[in-house]
């Protein structure tokens, strides 16, 4: 007798999942798309090398060796028990079971072998991480901006590896079991299994059936399981597993002292220091005066947007940031957190108002990040040199600080007046500038 | 040791010389007391080594970096577009300056609003003058002496200058010890993005303070600098630990000045 009920519960989950995952990628989409564009077309090679060594290859994650190895377990356990996911998805669809066992025989046997040992692994790892984040006092995960969900989140995700890792084994386990005590001509012999083959004596005291039922739970469980993560990810810190790829493709290729600089400036000072060209030439009604400088998410550039979506709150940045180490309230992770703490809620509101933005009285500064953050900075890129996956934090906060003073003329006074000097005496002192070779004579 | 002579690019024009490289000496070069003192080491070593050089004396404004870093982007364009149009109107090629700000600022930021010049800081151009061997050192001074360089977030992480500066104080013979945030990691010093002019916002340490610990943590009897606003801060740091009678804040022309004997 076959029923096709699990294959239709299947069918049902699988494109549920697919459409609510699409649903969460068009809207990040969406929302880094509300930033301002910047070209990143250039140098197509170096950006594919410079993804391929940061974010496949992991080469900034090992500054912290023991960490940086058990990320790069858990990471490679993630890639190749998704290779898994394709007979998984397979035999749900079509109702088939370990479909391709019969095929690749012996190589077969490798592959879940290779599966198990990683699932062991970032078990393991994962209990180390999560130790690390509860138990050892870490200061960068004991921060004021980790309080709350961040926390929760971070364990969360801990808690759903270890829950899908352990049933992936039971999986395995009692399926081994069935393959040598049961009859079925399902559990067909597919291998050692290498790691599982521990948990046989649990299944000893249980009947068959009880058995069966105990690997459908767990395969049920297991890719449900999976389906959930997928549609979290939008919801949690988790995101980088999939913009890592993007975020360094895009990420800056340029020396980190370079600061960019803003055309609509140039225009106004080359018009101010050449008194030839006529102000008002081109002038006409429409022109839209620019902006300077960011105070809210629609002033930053998608590059900067989809930094904040990549960030998965790991604070290396902030643990490397002077004014952070000095106690100021400053930490880079704050600002991206922020950032897309904003995007979201921008994001929010475009959802309730049928697609546009309606004005909701808050923007990035103030509502989100002090003036204190911002000026505590050194531009030492401490943060930027320290991120693993290329976000840039300082680039933000160099933004706000345009729009403090190019727009509120918001700045300490200390530094209006070194501003002053610059601008009377072409040095940032009080000193003359035609006294600028005295030092000549005192050789 | 020739007589130092310092020309500016206005003299020289007139006496239809053109010279191979401009030093650019830099606000705090200029007019900073402890700093004047590392332009006049420089301009020794630039002597000594018979490169052709000129300065621009009151030609030579501020690079704009403390405006941008402040987030006053006008203020930085107006300062290096009349920078540029006097570089430009000098013609000038090579630029070696003995402060990483503006080092940083004419080598990157520069070339998009016209001015391209070959950008030197003077660690580096010291170190071409070894190998040219145009300059040489004799080890004794410092021998036995311990020296720990700190990096200039402008020269190192922003422009992964990291092995000039290390190369030229190897000639001096002396102990080099790293300390424990150094190169990609190191601390800044507390002075750059505009800090230097500013107070601290509130918190539990100065970051110059939080440097120089690490700094006294490798027992040095030198500190080895490359930038005027980074020697300030931690010789600031030095007299708040009352250290300054046992360790003391020098640039690496300072050390290359002092083994040279010039």
């Amino acid at each position: 007798m076959t029923t096709y009920i699990p294959n239709i519960i299947f069918f049902i989950l699988f494109t549920s999942t697919i459409y609510l995952f699409s649903s969460n990628v068009r809207k990040i989409y969406r929302n880094i798309n509300l930033g301002i564009s910047v070209d990143r077309s250039d140098k197509k090679r170096q950006r594919w090398i410079q993804m391929l060594r940061i974010a496949f290859g992991q080469s900034k994650m090992i500054d912290k060796p023991i960490v940086g190895i058990l990320h790069l377990v858990v990471y490679v356990g993630f890639l190749v028990i998704n290779i898994e996911l394709l007979e998984i998805l397979f035999d749900g669809f079509f109702g088939t079971h370990r479909v391709f066992a019969p095929y690749l025989g012996s190589f077969y046997d490798f592959l879940i072998g290779f599966f198990e040992i990683f699932a062991l692994l970032v078990i393991i790892s994962v209990i180390f991480f999560w130790t690390r984040r509860n138990v050892l006092k870490i200061k960068r995960f004991l921060s004021n901006e980790m309080k709350g969900w961040p926390k929760s989140d971070a364990n969360l995700i801990l808690y759903i590896e270890i829950i899908l890792m352990s049933l992936f084994l039971t999986m395995n386990g009692s399926d081994f079991w069935l393959q040598i005590n049961s009859s079925d001509p399902d559990y067909i012999s597919a291998g050692s299994f290498p790691i599982s083959q521990f948990l046989l004596p649990l299944f000893d005291s249980f009947s068959i059936n009880t058995v069966v039922i105990i690997e459908r739970t767990a395969w049920w469980l297991h890719i449900t399981g999976i389906f959930f993560f997928l549609n979290y990810l939008y919801y949690s810190k988790h995101l980088h597993i999939l913009l890592a790829f993007p975020n360094t493709y895009f990420a800056n290729l340029e020396s980190k002292g370079k600061l960019s600089n803003l055309e609509s400036v140039t225009k106004e000072v080359k018009m101010m220091l050449d008194p030839s060209i006529d102000p008002f030439a081109n002038a006409s009604t429409d022109q839209v005066i620019p902006k300077f400088g960011a105070s809210d998410i629609f002033d930053l550039s998608k590059i900067q947007l989809l930094n904040s979506y990549t960030c998965t709150e790991c604070g290396r940045c902030t643990s490397e940031c002077p004014a952070n180490q000095t106690g100021k309230k400053l930490s880079p992770r704050k600002i991206m957190m922020d950032t897309r703490d904003r995007l979201e809620e921008v994001g929010r509101n475009i959802d309730e108002n049928n697609g546009d933005f309606k004005s909701d009285g808050k923007q990035l500064i103030e509502n989100y990040v002090s003036s204190e953050e911002i000026w505590a900075c050194t531009s030492c890129n401490a943060c930027v040199e320290a991120c693993p996956i290329g976000i840039d934090p300082l680039s933000i906060i160099m933004d706000m600080r345009r729009y403090m003073v190019m727009e509120k003329s918001a700045a300490p006074s200390e530094l209006n007046n070194m501003m002053t000097n610059i601008e009377n005496n072409g040095a940032p002192w009080p000193f003359n500038q035609m006294d600028k070779l005295n030092w000549k004579n005192e050789l | 040791m020739n007589n130092i002579q310092i020309n500016t690019f206005a003299d020289l024009l007139t006496q239809g010389k053109t010279p191979e490289i401009l030093f650019w000496v830099g606000c705090a070069g200029s007019f900073d007391e402890r700093a004047k003192k590392i332009t006049k080491a420089f301009a020794k070593i630039l002597t000594q080594a018979d490169v052709s050089f000129a300065v621009l004396g009151s030609e030579e404004g501020c690079t704009g970096d403390p405006a941008k870093r402040a987030g006053n982007e006008f203020l930085f364009q107006m300062q290096a577009l009349t920078n540029i149009e006097v570089l430009n109107g000098y013609n000038i090629k090579k630029i070696v300056t003995t402060c990483p700000h503006c080092f940083n600022t004419l080598k990157n930021e520069y070339p998009e609003l016209g001015g391209n010049y070959k950008v030197l800081h003077h660690t580096q151009f010291i170190r071409s003058l070894l190998k040219e061997g145009r300059l040489s050192v004799s080890g004794g001074t410092f021998k036995g002496k311990r020296i720990t360089f700190h990096d200039p977030c402008y020269l190192g992480r922003a422009n992964n200058v990291y092995e000039a500066p290390r190369e030229v104080l190897e000639k001096l013979d002396a102990q080099l010890s790293e300390m424990k945030s150094c190169k990609q990691k190191g601390l800044c010093c507390g002075a750059g993005g505009a800090q230097m002019f500013k107070e601290a916002e509130p918190g539990n340490q100065e970051v110059n303070i939080k440097r120089t610990e690490e700094a006294l943590d490798t027992k040095p009897d030198i500190i080895a600098a490359g930038c005027p606003f980074c020697n300030t801060m931690l010789s600031d740091g030095i007299k708040n630990k009352k250290k300054e009678d046992e360790v003391i804040v020098l640039d690496i022309a300072e050390l290359i000045n002092q083994a040279s004997d010039l």
